[in-house]
């Protein structure tokens, strides 16, 4: 009896070894496996549903063309982030004239790192909200930070790249991914804690 | 001793766990000591446990097909090419 192959699991190197071969199929499997996240990632950066899906399109289509690039010195997945990245940003400044500041804005200079809001969280606010009003929460906080700070977020934290990773992704040194990520980080919190700080720890001091 | 903006300034490298020892004990002491940057650390933490655990949506099925008709072309284009070589021209997204 032959091995049984129903239900694969998703073995990512075996596809690109595929897709770079020519199937065609693999590639497929991968672009289903990772479409939403890099939807998800161009509607972050973007802020726009137009423009994401043009990014969403872009990227694919750039990875299948330049497949033979990609020598495994990352994980694929990194690397479609890598051109998604990229593609949002080409995007965000062509958009320039509206909100928007520049991802390359000098804003992290010694400005102060703080935390405003300081309360306890009540316990488990995932199980108070219906899951898409936690995402819409969470999207709404994601989407008021500055561009530059937003970017090293949604790598970092969502995409869990690595600071080095998310450093070349951006074209940023270290330091600046670091810097910015504090401040988007704090910055979050404080969002959020004003969502789900407990009641009645208003006026608690802690001091 | 380690003052609280200190404590921030070092605060994803903590939560990270990219500390060198010596220094993470002295974070350690302080967020015990310290209220505020207790709660801070505390909520720092939650937040990215919350983002962590979000899960993409589905794409909404009409941007899905419309991705899936541009890779079709695409990979068509490709076939119809020379076999060999991927580096064809960039075809502009399919707004069929």
């Amino acid at each position: 009896m032959s091995t049984s192959t129903i239900a694969p699991v998703f073995d990512e190197a075996d596809l690109v070894a595929k897709a770079k071969a020519g199937d065609a199929a693999a590639f497929t499997e991968l672009v289903s496996h990772y479409d939403r996240r890099v939807f998800r990632m161009a509607k972050q950066i973007t802020q726009n549903d137009e423009d994401a899906e043009d990014v969403l399109q872009e990227t694919f289509l750039k990875a299948y063309s330049h497949l033979d690039d990609f020598q495994g010195n990352s994980k694929f997945y990194t690397w479609i982030v890598r051109i998604a990245v990229n593609e949002a940003l080409m995007k965000l400044r062509k958009r320039r004239s509206d909100r928007t500041v520049p991802l390359d804005d000098p804003i992290d200079t010694g400005e102060d790192v703080v935390a405003r809001e300081i309360a306890v969280w009540e316990d488990n606010p995932e199980q108070r909200y219906s899951r898409e009003e936690m995402g819409n929460i969470l999207d709404e906080a994601v989407q008021s930070l500055k561009p530059a700070y937003r970017t090293v977020f949604i790598l970092r934290d969502i995409e869990e790249m690595s600071i080095e990773e998310t450093a070349q992704a951006l074209n940023l040194s270290i330091s600046a991914v670091k810097s910015r990520l504090l401040r988007a980080r704090l910055q979050l919190r404080d969002k959020l804690t004003r969502q789900f700080k407990r009641k009645g720890d208003d006026a608690l001091a802690y001091l | 001793m380690l003052t609280c903006k200190q404590f921030l300034e070092d605060l994803n490298e903590y939560l990270d766990d990219q500390l060198d020892p010596k220094l993470k004990q002295e974070l350690q002491k302080h967020v015990n000591e310290c209220p505020n940057c207790w709660v801070v650390c505390d909520t720092t933490e939650k937040t990215l446990k919350v983002y962590k655990g979000m899960e993409a949506k589905p794409l909404p099925a009409d941007i899905h097909s419309r991705l899936m008709a541009a890779l079709k072309k695409k990979m068509g284009d490709r076939c119809t090419g020379s076999p060999q070589q991927e580096t064809g021209p960039q075809q502009s997204k399919g707004t069929s």
